[in-house]
């Protein structure tokens, strides 16, 4: 079925469509990987993703597992530490609750517990965040929450080429890799360059070059953030906008530089406000690029309400462009 | 000998008491005999021994709370008096291990460093930006103090506000340097600039929109100026600054100003006045005592400020003074004008030009002349209802010229 | 795998090394308690008396090439496992040279050239653990078997169920081995458990299950082999209910309000040790004096891994953030 195509050719794909040939590259290469979750068999995968794959990869590659997070995730650790590589979907960050103390007192901590003699080269994939009607058991945005725990890696791919190239990157990692795909990102179309492969996972990217604010964000914001961008461009405002792409470890050098250009700055991060990824990463600015800011940090995220199910509300309760705007425009004085 | 210690039984036991002997001196003890209850915040738990002996004797009383390793009792080790009874497998009386200090003490954390947070590098094309803090910043603008000029000695060499303070102590009044400012009207924009900015980036402004009918007023103006000379008529405007100093003893949270998160009224009235320059600056200046002056001089004391601005000549203390500021366009104005309050005053009063409208008095429509006046408030300070007492207030004013 | 296999070696040297092995880990156990109220050994202590008939029987059944998850009470364990007592000892004082670099302490004894995985205090938290092990087993195709040692008050936990589903579901090399001493820390299993009788749990999962005398070293050793070879054969999970009691409180800091005095002394008679003993000795096969040369050897070394830990080292704070993530490198701030 392969087509000739010329290296350099660009195909028009989706972001669910990337993540699914990211895994069956590493399906293909690395006979050590395999897939387990809830429906990813013979369902195709919740959002789709996994479709095709228990055809092509059998199963016991590709496992439908019964409904026991806690469970099939402490099997996945258990597995890598005697040399496999599994990658564990946990359907959605909300269910993942159910094996927070696999992933904690577990995956994160062995290594450290043991004095170095076992580690887990896990990778854990999830759906996240909010914008669907799901309500409030649905729509939730912990992906801050996990930033915060020692001995884990969490990324949060935004983009078609991130989607395609950072699970493989994952998988070579000897710890565990939490990785966070936006439901709201998984029909997002563009255009991937059809030899597109592996990417660094430790590096923000400047997705648009500013010299007046710098809007810090990463996953579903990240778009949002670019259209707030757009609207300030208008005003004569050049924002500069920083995909994080991981939120453990988080790359300061870039950030920085760019507070330290535009001195101003402003997070966007779908989690709720009070204790949020936003508040660290202000307190970073503060600690390393204090005397750079002409301006208090602003940050724009989810209202401290769970997530209602009217769009009206919903809309209203998680960030949104023009809230960017506006927190921009105040960082800069010209509410 | 040998002592029997007050054991730790847990990781948050400091100290334990004893109720309770289940041996006496004299007795023969082995190894993992329960010899005495001790009571804990949890409840009374046995405790054991493990040298072997005969009990000596006690030496703490019952029912007193003991530190952990406090000794509780002798034993007897070295074989004198009667053999013990061999238990059924009583292993072979093991020497007890000799108590070696530990080799190295544990280690105690380094008392912390504070990293000092460093500077971030400059990015390129902003080698000269000055490090200093948000508030050594505030202080040297509200003195215009050039930050240049300031020696840090914050970390990394930033400017703190204490450093302000010092270079304020040993340098001449600020005065003469702001009198210099004046006559640039590039550092006068500028000086404009930095101030507008700071209040819409720190004051929350909100609006309220009041039409007065300033017919009254119009005509009971014609009628005091038909007999002055055109040197000492009237304006409008001078009622306009006389309404608002006496509409601000009813409504008093609208004079003084905001420092330190929070507002200090002032007693006295004094109503700045915002002049145009002709080069494109604009001051506003106070006139002292607004609530006490006569309309005459009032007046008076609006043309002085008017010519001493444009000339220049304005005193530090006539900038620095007002307590609410008061803004109008005049004839060539518009119909509303919405101002930008200066800190840290807490309010600016607008008016707009003087326009015939159609307006009902009586139940009949007639043309009246009627005059936008906008209030500008800081929200940290007041709210609509006394922003709309207030402005109701001016109004109130205005329709009794004779009483202003 | 030959019959033979299935059943207990009952030669003079294997009777006399179960018994050693118990009295090795009693008198390790008793050695911890004294340290631990010199406050030598900190945090958590939880002793072994009188369930060391099941580590002994069960890790006897074992090869070196299977692997053994634990608990938080798995000093028996680990030591019957081959785990060196000195680095068991040192890991106790949190010295460097314990086998988990002192890191872990009591809780969490870890040993990859024992294929000892912990050392696990949720309890509950080691289940999905063997069952990965287990998984990877099956994946990679070897005849490993994995023992998964647990209490009754694991039985509770959701992820008990969880993996027990898990292991039937998918034919996994499992050993389950419910260490049944009748209490979850202070509550009865009468007052946790709607059913007491644990193996019918097993049973509802379609796990082949067994009860077993856990204070009866040969028995445990006979159902052990009988399991393990089941196990090894058919890649199928097995489930040992094994009936055993908790001579000492839960832990060092437990006043033990929730049962008696009495009953505590009953088991006493019962006990593994004494039982086993008292057995060899009625039915000569052993001598009092092969048992106080053992005992002198024990405590002998039990001494040596008490000096070797008082001599130890304690690991410098410049180390405290390595081995969080495997590239030391890496900063702690992220």
């Amino acid at each position: 079925m392969q087509q000739e195509i010329a290296r350099s050719e660009a195909i028009e794909m989706t972001y669910r469509e990337a993540v699914r040939a990211a895994l069956r590259d590493a399906l293909s290469r690395d006979k050590r990987v395999f897939l387990m979750g809830e429906d990813v068999g013979r369902y195709g995968g919740c959002y789709a993703v996994s479709h095709g794959l228990l055809a092509e990869f059998g199963p016991e590659r590709i496992r439908d597992t019964p409904l026991s997070e806690s469970g099939f995730t402490g099997a996945g650790i258990g597995a890598a530490m005697v040399g496999m590589r599994p990658i564990v979907e946990l359907m959605t960050v909300n269910f993942s609750l159910l094996a927070l103390d696999q992933i904690l007192n577990n995956a994160a901590t062995v290594r450290h517990m043991s004095g170095n003699q076992f580690g887990v080269p896990l990778v854990i994939r999830m759906a996240t965040g909010a914008g669907r009607q799901l309500a409030a058991q649905h729509s939730h945005s912990l992906e801050g929450w996990y930033a915060h725990i020692p001995g884990i890696k969490v990324l949060t791919p935004a983009t078609l080429e991130d989607a395609r190239g950072m699970l493989w990157t994952a998988l070579q990692e000897p710890d565990p890799v939490l990785i966070f795909e936006n439901v709201m990102l998984y029909n997002l179309s563009g255009k991937l360059a059809s030899d597109a492969g592996a990417v660094n996972i430790d590096k923000a990217a400047i997705r648009r070059q500013g010299h007046d604010i710098s809007l810090i964000t990463y996953g579903g914001s990240l778009w949002k953030t670019l259209d707030a961008a757009t609207a300030l461009a208008a005003d004569g405002i050049e924002a500069e906008v920083i995909d994080l792409r991981s939120l453990r470890p988080l790359d300061d050098a870039t950030i920085m530089a760019s507070v330290g250009k535009t001195r101003h700055a402003v997070v966007v991060d779908e989690g709720w406000r009070s204790g949020s990824l936003a508040a660290e990463i202000g307190m970073r600015i503060v600690e390393q690029a204090f005397w750079s800011l002409d301006a208090p940090i602003g940050r724009v995220c989810s209202e401290e309400v769970p997530i209602p199910y009217p769009r009206h509300l919903e809309y209203a309760a998680l960030p949104q462009a023009p809230k960017i705007v506006a927190a921009a425009k105040a960082a800069l004085g010209r509410a | 000998m040998a002592e029997f210690l007050m054991p730790s039984l847990g990781a948050d036991m400091e100290a334990g008491t004893l109720v309770e002997w289940l041996v006496k001196p004299g007795d023969w003890v082995k190894r993992g005999d329960i010899v005495a209850v001790v009571e804990t915040q949890k409840g009374a738990i046995e405790i054991e021994v493990y040298q072997p002996g005969q009990i000596e004797k006690f030496l703490v009383d019952l029912h007193t709370e003991v530190p952990v390793g406090t000794p509780l009792a002798l034993i007897r080790t070295d074989g004198e008096g009667r053999a013990p009874a061999v238990a059924a497998a009583a292993p072979p009386p093991v020497a007890k291990p000799p108590v070696t200090p530990l080799v190295a003490p544990m280690p105690v954390a380094p008392a912390p460093t504070v990293a000092a947070p460093k500077p971030s590098p400059a990015a390129p094309g902003l080698a000269t930006r000055i490090a200093a803090s948000p508030a050594a910043r505030r202080l040297a603008e509200d003195r215009g103090i050039d930050l240049s000029a300031i020696a840090g000695s914050g970390p990394g060499g930033a400017i703190t506000s204490a450093d302000v303070e010092r270079h304020l102590a040993a340098a001449p009044p600020a005065a003469e340097k702001k009198r210099t400012l004046w006559l640039d009207p590039a550092a006068m924009r500028a000086a404009i600039a930095a101030a507008m900015a700071r209040s819409k980036r720190e004051i929350p402004h909100y609006y309220l929109e009041h039409q007065i009918d300033v017919t009254p007023s119009e005509r009971w103006l014609a009628e005091k100026n038909a007999t002055l000379s055109p040197d000492s008529r009237l304006l409008i405007g001078a009622l306009a600054l006389k309404a608002v100093a006496l509409a601000i003893r009813r409504v008093p949270a609208f004079n003084g100003f905001y420092r330190d998160n929070k507002f200090e009224p002032s007693k006295a009235v004094h109503v700045g006045v915002a002049i145009a320059i002709r080069g494109g600056g604009l001051a506003a200046p106070a006139l002292h005592d607004t609530d006490k002056l006569s309309l005459d001089e009032l007046m008076s004391g609006m043309r002085d400020l008017v010519r001493r601005t444009r000339s220049g000549r304005i005193r530090s203390g006539e900038m620095a003074d007002p307590t609410i500021t008061v803004s109008s366009l005049g004839e060539r104005g518009v119909d509303t004008l919405y101002g930008i309050i200066y800190p840290p005053q807490v309010a600016i009063v607008g008016f707009g030009k003087v326009v015939t409208r159609p307006w009902v008095i009586d139940g009949a429509i007639g043309p009246r002349s009627v005059v936008t006046v906008t209030l500008a408030g800081d929200h940290r300070v007041t709210d609509g209802h006394a922003g709309a007492l207030f402005l109701a207030e001016i109004g109130k004013l205005l329709q009794e010229p004779q009483k202003l | 795998m030959t019959v033979a296999a299935a059943k207990p070696h009952l030669s003079h040297e294997h009777m006399l090394d179960l018994l050693k092995q118990m009295i090795r880990i009693r008198r390790f156990e008793d050695k911890c308690a004294e340290l631990y109220t010199q406050e030598k050994i900190r945090g958590f202590l939880h002793l072994y008396d009188g369930e060391e008939a099941v580590a002994v029987g069960v890790i006897s059944a074992l090869e070196k090439r299977d692997r053994i998850v634990a608990t938080y009470r798995e000093h028996g364990q680990a030591l019957v496992r081959g785990v060196p007592m000195t680095t068991v000892m040192a890991e106790m004082y949190g010295k460097q040279e314990g086998c988990s670099r002192g890191r872990g302490g009591s809780m969490h004894l870890f040993n990859a050239a024992t294929n000892f995985y912990g050392g696990n205090a949720i309890v509950g938290g080691g289940l999905p653990l063997a069952i990965g092990l287990a998984l990877a087993s099956h994946m990679q195709g070897d005849d490993l078997v994995t023992a998964c040692f647990f209490g009754d008050g694991a039985v509770a936990e959701g992820e008990f169920h969880e993996s027990l589903n898990l292991a039937a579901l998918w034919q996994l090399p499992a050993l389950f081995v419910c260490e049944n001493n009748l209490y979850g820390m202070g509550t009865a299993l009468a007052l946790s458990e709607s059913e007491t009788d644990i193996h019918r749990k097993a049973e509802c999962y379609r796990i082949a299950a067994e009860i077993v005398d856990g204070m009866d070293v040969v028995a445990v050793e006979a159902a052990a082999r009988r399991a393990v070879q089941a196990v090894r054969e058919t890649r199928k999970p097995y489930f040992l209910e094994c009936r055993t009691y908790r001579l000492r409180a839960h832990s060092m800091f437990d006043p033990q309000l929730y049962r008696g005095k009495a009953e505590v002394e009953s088991w006493r008679p019962r006990e593994p040790i004494l039982r086993f003993q008292g057995w060899l000795e009625a039915n000569h096969m052993i001598h009092p004096e092969e048992v106080s040369r053992m005992t002198a050897e024990i405590d002998a070394e039990i001494a040596e891994a008490v000096a070797f830990a008082e001599a130890g080292t304690w690991e410098p704070i410049e180390q405290l953030s390595r081995f969080v993530c495997a590239d030391s490198a890496l900063p702690t701030g992220q």
